[in-house]
């Protein structure tokens, strides 16, 4: 681990950080953004595992915080899905660009 | 070149290559099987940085739950097994330079990261769940008290209010989602009951 460093855990998850944005700036399908959300969140984790890693001032508070981070990225996809559900009731699709009923 | 470097590259590829297939499936059942792939690689880099109880959680939490969740969910919404929504053009264009453009940054970023004191490891083992479940609980450290007598500074690990926080919070969010995704009772029922 010595040898590796701190840049390729940052690159990585500037990678997956990329690649979420991607996911919920293209995807249509409110699942698919939710996935989008999951592979930020992800990124997020990488990068505070690896400061726990590196940074000998944040041991504990790296993965404290991934921790919480774990547990709210759960309860958000619960409550997401439930939305969701919801949406999908009303409006018999999950295509986001038909959500457009609060419009003004 | 050592193991950990090849470890690390293996699942570097292994998450690279499925947070793609993620993007670019048009299916979301074929996305959900990417992002399983991208959880476990994520959770591999834990158990390379050293996190163990982290890497279990991850597997737990986010491969036993939320994807499970996930896939519940598409098969709940989803009109065809396959069916996807095609994007646009110029949203890929748009994502596409927002997304590269963040990357960029954030590995020019990371250059400076790798200049500042501190980005060498140790090779200390980082602290345990039982670390950590002190911390969350707000218990100080057990034995602050030097060898010689020296009154060490309480560690302030107190994670106590965030720990309470996060349970008040997935209490809500339990409520909340039985609330959202109950089962509707038909309007002829709701007059009759």
């Amino acid at each position: 681990m010595n040898a590796l460093g701190i840049q390729p855990f940052l690159i990585l998850a500037a990678f997956l950080f990329a690649c979420g944005i991607l996911c919920f700036a293209t995807k249509r399908n409110a699942i698919g953004l939710l996935m989008g959300v999951e592979l930020v969140l992800n990124a997020a984790n990488i990068n505070l595992v690896a400061a726990a890693r590196f940074v000998p001032s944040l041991k504990l508070e790296g993965q404290v915080f991934a921790i919480l981070v774990i547990v709210l990225a759960a309860a958000e996809a619960a409550i997401a899905l439930a939305i969701f559900l919801n949406f999908y009731n009303n409006q018999a699709t999950v295509n986001v660009d038909d959500g457009s009923e609060l419009h003004g | 070149m050592n193991l950990t470097a090849v470890l690390f590259a293996a699942t570097a590829a292994v998450v690279g290559v499925s947070a793609l297939g993620v993007v670019l499936s048009r299916s979301v059942v074929r996305a959900a099987v990417w992002l399983l792939f991208t959880l476990i690689g994520v959770a591999v880099i834990y158990f390379l940085l050293g996190a163990e109880f982290l890497g279990a959680a991850q597997l737990i939490v986010y491969v036993g739950g939320t994807l499970v969740l996930m896939v519940f969910g598409v098969m709940l919404t989803n009109q065809g097994p396959f069916a996807g929504i095609p994007p646009k053009r110029l949203e890929w264009i748009l994502g596409g330079s927002v997304a590269g453009g963040l990357f960029a940054l954030l590995v020019v970023a990371s250059f400076s990261a790798v200049r500042s004191p501190g980005s060498v490891a140790d090779d200390t083992p980082l602290p345990g769940i039982e670390a950590m479940g002190t911390g969350f609980l707000g218990i100080p450290e057990a034995d602050p008290r030097k060898p010689d007598g020296d009154p060490a500074p309480p560690r302030a690990t107190q994670y106590l209010l965030p720990f309470e926080i996060v349970s008040v919070h997935l209490l809500v969010v339990l409520v909340a989602a039985a609330y959202l995704a109950r089962a509707k009772r038909r309007a002829s029922e709701g007059v009759r009951s």
